[in-house]
C-alpha cells in the first residue's frame, strides 16, 4: 500500500521550494528527512534490485528518506519522462528523482539542460572518490561537469563456462574463428540493448586501425573506419547463436543462456558478475571471466538528477551514500554485486582500506592487474550510427 | 422520482467512462500522427510522421507478423473450440476439460507466455524431458523455436490462452439457442455429430459469438505482453515497435509512434474486414454442405472429435505445466540442461523476492478491487436502469461495450499518455484506475447481465404487493440473492484489472508497479527464479478473488442453503 500513498503524497504536495545547495550538507539532510526518492534504474537484474532495496533501508535509517526503485526495462523510459515533462512545463515535482544512467542518456539531457547541479564534487563523500585513477568525470568522452555522481566502476569481461570452452578467444579475429568452429554458440544482447551496443564498440576498438580517431566525432570517414567491423559481421553473424536471426533481449538473458548450456560466451560490463551469478546459481560454478588481448572498454556508472527532481535533497543524500566505504564495499562483494568501486584506496581510513584488502573477489572475478587498465568510451556518435546502421543490417533480418 | 432520476443518467455515466478515455486517447494519437501536438508545444500539419514510419526498416515485416500471428491463432483457437464443444459437449469428458480449462481464463497472458517459453525452448522443459534418452542431446539443439521469424511460437500462445475464453463464451450461449434440441433432430437424421453441430448449432451459435471473436482478433493482432516474451524480435511484432518508440528517450519518435498506432488500428479493422469475408465464404460453403445432404458420420466425423480434444487438451496441459514449470523454478537451486528437476530446492527465491512480491500484490489487489468495485456499481446501475425503463441495451450498447475490447490498447493509450503528459496532469494511481475500469467494466456487464436477468421476477412482484418499492426490491431482495454472481462477476473485474500491462505501464508513467508490470520487467532479465516467484505471485492475484467468490456466499448463506443457488 505504501506505493498507493506516496503516489497519493506527490499529488498533493506540489509546493515549489527553494534549489538545495549541496555545499550546505547540514541543511541538504535536514531537508532530505521524510522526502520520497523516486530511483528510476533499470530493474531487471535480482541482485541490483536487492543492492538498491539495501541502500534503501539504510538511507531510511540514517538520514529519514525513503527510496523507492523505479524499476525500469530500458532508462530511455525516464529520461523522455523527463523531456516530457519539460515539454509540458512541469518544472517543479517532476517523478523522476534520480537515474542510474551514463552515456548518450547522460548526454541528451545535459545538452539540453534538464539536470540538476553541478551537485557531484560538492557530495561530501567525493574526496573518497579517484577522481584521476576511474573514469568518473567523463562520460562517453564528455566531461560530466558535475552533473552526475558515480557510483561504480565497469569494464567490458567477457563471461564463459570454462567446462565447455577450455580457451577463450582473446580477440576479435580469434572470436570469429572459434564460432566459425562452434557455430551457435557464440551471440551477444541485440542492440539498442547498452550491452550489445558496447559488445559492437568493443569489436570496433579492436578492428580499427587508429583507435584515437575514435575519442572524435564520426564524420564523414564513418563508413570507411567501420568497415572492417561490418566485414567481421558479415562473416561471423551466420555462425551465431540461431543464425543471428534472433537474439537474447538484455545481458542476463545471456546468462541463463549459458546455465541452459545454449551459449559458451556471453559479453559482461561487470567483471564481478560472474562471481555473483554463481553465488546466486545463475551461472554454473565453472564459469569463469577473460578479457581480450588488446584490452577492453571502461566506463563508470553514475546517478543524476533532473532539474525538476521533486526529492533532491533526497537525492543527493542517496547518491552521498552510494559513495560511502559500506556502500562500495556491499557493492563490490561478489556474491552481492560485485561491482568496482569508484573509490580511491588511499583516501580510506586504514580501517576501510583493510576491509576492501580483505574483500575475496570471488572465483571468477579478475584481478585489477589481470583486468588491465580500462581503454576510453568511444565518442557517443560512433555508438548512435553504429547502432542505427546494425538495426537495418541485421535487427530486421528475418 | 429522485432516485429514478438519479438511476437513469447512470447509463449515460457508464458511457462516458468507458468512451471518454479512448476518445481522449484517440485525440492524442491522431493529432502527433499529422504533426500537430508536439511534446515540446507546437507543430503544424505535416504529413513527416507518415514519412519516417514508412522509412522505418522492418516496418513491414512487423506489419505483417501481426496479422498473421492474429489472423492464424484466432482461427486456431475457434477451431479447436468450436470441435471441442461440437464433437464432446454433454459428455463427461468435456466436464472434466470444462473443469480445466475454466481456471486458464483467469491466469494473466504475460504469466502463461512466460510459462509457454520455458516450455517451449531448445533448452527447456519438454526437450529435458525426451534428453538425453530419446534425442541425444547433451547439449541443446541450437534451434529457433521460441521467438522464430514465422512467429509460430507466438500463434500457438495465443491460441492456447484463448482457447478458454472462447470456449467459456461458447457454453454462456449455448442454453440461449436450445442446441440440445436442435442436435436431437439433426443426429436423428443421421448425421455425424461434428458435421450436424456445424450445421445447425453453430450458425445461430456464431451470431452471438461473433463479438468475443472479434475481441480475439484484435487482442491477437496488437497485444504487447504475450508478443515480447514469444515473438520474434527481428524485427518485433507492430505493437512492441509502437511501444518502443512511444518510450523513447527522443521525443520525436513519438509522431513516429502515433503514427504507427494508426497503422495498428487499420491493420485491426482490416483483420475484423477480411475475418468478415471468411464468415461470409465459411456461411456459403455451409449452405452448400446442407444442400448435399452427405452425413458424414464414419471416420471423418472422428477425426474431428479427435482433433478438438488434441487441440483443448494441449492448450490447457501446455499453460499448466508452463505455469508449474515457474513454480519448480522458484523453488530451484542449481538446475541445468539436460535435468528434468533442479540438483538442488530451497526457499531463498521466496526469502529474497517473497516480501517486496507480497507488497506489490498488495497493490495490485487494492488496485483491482476498486476498480472492480466501481464498474460493478455501474454495471448493476445500468442493468437496473434498464430493468426499470424495461427494455434491453440494443444492438448499439453491445457494440458499445465491445469497443474497449475490440480497440487495440496501443492505438489509444500512447495517445492518452501524451494528452496526460501535455495536460501536467499527475500520472499514477488515478489514471491507472481509470484505464483499469475501461477494460474492466465491459466483462463485467457482460457477464452480470445473464444472472441479473435470470431472476424471477415474481419476488418482485409478491414484494410489492407486501408494500415494498423498487429500492427495497433491489437493496433487500434482487442484490442478496445475486450475491454469489455478483461475487463471481467482481473477481473476472479484478482478475482483468490484475492482468493489465500497457494501461498500467503508459497511465503510470512507470510510478505504479503491479505484478503484471514486475513480471515483464523481469522478463527482460533472465533470472528465471525471480520471474517463478513473479509469475505464481500473478497468478494467484488472479485467483484469489475467484476462490473468495466461491467461499464468501457458502459462509453468508450457510444457514440458507437454498441462495446458494438463487
Amino acid at each position: 500500500m505504501k506505493h498507493i500513498l506516496a503516489a497519493a503524497m506527490v499529488t498533493l504536495g506540489g509546493a515549489a521550494f527553494a534549489e538545495p545547495n549541496p555545499a550546505d550538507w547540514d541543511a541538504v539532510l535536514k531537508e532530505a528527512q521524510g522526502e520520497i526518492v523516486y530511483w528510476h534504474a533499470w530493474g531487471g537484474a535480482t541482485t541490483t534490485n536487492d543492492f538498491i532495496a539495501w541502500v534503501g533501508e539504510r538511507v531510511m535509517n540514517d538520514y529519514g528518506v525513503a527510496l523507492e526503485h523505479v524499476k525500469l526495462t530500458d532508462t530511455a523510459d525516464a529520461v523522455s519522462r523527463v523531456v516530457a515533462e519539460n515539454a509540458a512545463g512541469t518544472d517543479a515535482g517532476g517523478a523522476v528523482d534520480m537515474i542510474w544512467i551514463n552515456g548518450e542518456n547522460f548526454i541528451a539531457l545535459k545538452d539540453a539542460d534538464l539536470l540538476f547541479g553541478p551537485f557531484a564534487e560538492q557530495l561530501p563523500n567525493w574526496e573518497l572518490v579517484d577522481a584521476e585513477g576511474k573514469p568518473v568525470t567523463v562520460d562517453f568522452t564528455v566531461p560530466t561537469d558535475g552533473y552526475e555522481s558515480p557510483w561504480a566502476a565497469a569494464q567490458v569481461v567477457f563471461i564463459y563456462d570454462s567446462e565447455t570452452l577450455s580457451e577463450p578467444p582473446t580477440s576479435a579475429e580469434a572470436i570469429a574463428e572459434w564460432a566459425a568452429a562452434n557455430p551457435g554458440r557464440f551471440t551477444f544482447p541485440q542492440p539498442p540493448d547498452f550491452l550489445g551496443t558496447t559488445f559492437l564498440k568493443q569489436m570496433l576498438f579492436e578492428l580499427v586501425e587508429d583507435t584515437d580517431r575514435l575519442q572524435e566525432d564520426a564524420g564523414d570517414d564513418y563508413a570507411e573506419v567501420t568497415a572492417p567491423l561490418w566485414a567481421w559481421l558479415e562473416e561471423t553473424t551466420p555462425n551465431m547463436w540461431r543464425g543471428g536471426r534472433a537474439y537474447p533481449q538484455s545481458g542476463p538473458r545471456q546468462l541463463q543462456l549459458i546455465n541452459d548450456g545454449e551459449i559458451d560466451l556471453a559479453v559482461s560490463l561487470s567483471p564481478g558478475e560472474a562471481t555473483a551469478a554463481i553465488a546466486n546459481q545463475q551461472l554454473p560454478e565453472s564459469a569463469r571471466t577473460f578479457v581480450l588481448d588488446a584490452g577492453t572498454i571502461g566506463n563508470a556508472s553514475f546517478v543524476a538528477i533532473p532539474y525538476n527532481a521533486n526529492a533532491k535533497a533526497g537525492a543527493m543524500v542517496v547518491a552521498n551514500f552510494l559513495l560511502s566505504p559500506e556502500a562500495q564495499l556491499r557493492a563490490q562483494t561478489p556474491e552481492i554485486l560485485g561491482y568496482g568501486t569508484v573509490l580511491n584506496m588511499d583516501a580510506l581510513s586504514a580501517e576501510d582500506r583493510a576491509a576492501f584488502d580483505n574483500l575475496e573477489l570471488g572465483v571468477a572475478t579478475l584481478s585489477p592487474a589481470e583486468l588491465g587498465t580500462a581503454l576510453p568510451e568511444p565518442h557517443a556518435s560512433w555508438m548512435t550510427r553504429i547502432e542505427q546502421d546494425w538495426r537495418e543490417r541485421y535487427g530486421v533480418a528475418n | 422520482m429522485r432516485t429514478e432520476s438519479r438511476l437513469s443518467v447512470v447509463p449515460a455515466l457508464t458511457i462516458l467512462l468507458l468512451l471518454g478515455p479512448i476518445a481522449a486517447g484517440l485525440v492524442g494519437t491522431v493529432l502527433p500522427a499529422f504533426g500537430l501536438m508536439k511534446v515540446g508545444g507546437g507543430g503544424s500539419f505535416s504529413l513527416e510522421p507518415w514519412h519516417m514510419l514508412f522509412a522505418e526498416p522492418g516496418l513491414f515485416q512487423a506489419a505483417w507478423i501481426s496479422v498473421k500471428t492474429g489472423l492464424l491463432s484466432t482461427l486456431g483457437a475457434l477451431v479447436g473450440c468450436l470441435l471441442l464443444v461440437a464433437g464432446w459437449q454433454g459428455t463427461r469428458t468435456f466436464s472434466a476439460l470444462e473443469r480445466l480449462l475454466s481456471p486458464l481464463l483467469s491466469v494473466p497472458h504475460a504469466a502463461a507466455a512466460l510459462g509457454l517459453a520455458f516450455l517451449l525452448a531448445p533448452s527447456g522443459w519438454a526437450a529435458r524431458l525426451n534428453s538425453p534418452w530419446l534425442t541425444g542431446w547433451e547439449r541443446p539443439p541450437d534451434l529457433l523455436i521460441v521467438g522464430d521469424p514465422g512467429g509460430w511460437a507466438l500463434i500457438a500462445g495465443l491460441m492456447a490462452k484463448e482457447l478458454p475464453f472462447l470456449m467459456l463464451m461458447a457454453l454462456a450461449a449455448l442454453p440461449q439457442i436450445n442446441s440440445r434440441e436442435r442436435m436431437q433432430v439433426v443426429l436423428s437424421l443421421g448425421y455425424g455429430r461434428v458435421r450436424g453441430w456445424v450445421l445447425v448449432v453453430l450458425p445461430a451459435l456464431y451470431s452471438q459469438l461473433r463479438l468475443p471473436v472479434y475481441a480475439v482478433l484484435a487482442y491477437s493482432m496488437s497485444n504487447v505482453d504475450v508478443s515480447t516474451v514469444l515473438g520474434p524480435t527481428a524485427p518485433p511484432t507492430l505493437a512492441v515497435l509502437i511501444l518502443r518508440w512511444m518510450t523513447d528517450a527522443d521525443l520525436a519518435l513519438r509522431g513516429i509512434g502515433a503514427a504507427g498506432a494508426l497503422l495498428q488500428l487499420a491493420i485491426v479493422v482490416g483483420g475484423i474486414a477480411l475475418w468478415r469475408l471468411g464468415e461470409i465464404a465459411a456461411a456459403a460453403l455451409a449452405r452448400r454442405a446442407v444442400e448435399s445432404g452427405q452425413r458424414s458420420a464414419g471416420w471423418r466425423d472422428q477425426t474431428g472429435r479427435v482433433l478438438g480434444i488434441v487441440i483443448a487438451v494441449l492448450a490447457g496441459v501446455s499453460i499448466l505445466a508452463g505455469l508449474a514449470s515457474q513454480a519448480v523454478w522458484s523453488f530451484a537451486g542449481r538446475w541445468r540442461f539436460p535435468d528434468v528437476l533442479p540438483a538442488q530446492f530451497g526457499l531463498r527465491s521466496w526469502e529474497r523476492h517473497g516480501e517486496s512480491a507480497l507488497d506489490v500484490t498488495l497493490v495490485t489487489l487494492g488496485l483491482a478491487a476498486l476498480a472492480a468495485i466501481i464498474a460493478l456499481f455501474f454495471v448493476l446501475g445500468c442493468l437496473e436502469a434498464e430493468h426499470r425503463r424495461g427494455r434491453s441495451m440494443g444492438r448499439a450498447g453491445l457494440l458499445l461495450l465491445y469497443l474497449p475490447l475490440i480497440l487495440p490498447q496501443i492505438a489509444f493509450l500512447p495517445g492518452l499518455q501524451i494528452l496526460l503528459l501535455q495536460l501536467g496532469a499527475a500520472q499514477g494511481f488515478l489514471p491507472v484506475l481509470a484505464t483499469h475500469i475501461v477494460f474492466v467494466l465491459p466483462y463485467m456487464f457482460l457477464a452480470l447481465s445473464g444472472p441479473f436477468h435470470a431472476w424471477d421476477t415474481r419476488y418482485a412482484t409478491v414484494a410489492a404487493g407486501l408494500g415494498t418499492g423498487p429500492e427495497g426490491v433491489l437493496w433487500r431482495l434482487r442484490l442478496p440473492m445475486l450475491l454469489a454472481p455478483i461475487l463471481t462477476v467482481t473477481a473476472v473485474g479484478m482478475a482483468v484489472s490484475v492482468g493489465q500491462y500497457l494501461p498500467t505501464l503508459l497511465a503510470g508513467g512507470g510510478r505504479l508497479t503491479t505484478l503484471t508490470t514486475e513480471a515483464l520487467a523481469l522478463s527482460s532479465g533472465g533470472d528465471r527464479r525471480a520471474i517463478g516467484v513473479w509469475t505464481l505471485a500473478l497468478t494467484a492475484a488472479a485467483w484469489v478473488p475467484f476462490a473468495a467468490a466461491l467461499v464468501v456466499p457458502r459462509l453468508v448463506y450457510r444457514k440458507r442453503q437454498a441462495m446458494l443457488h438463487g
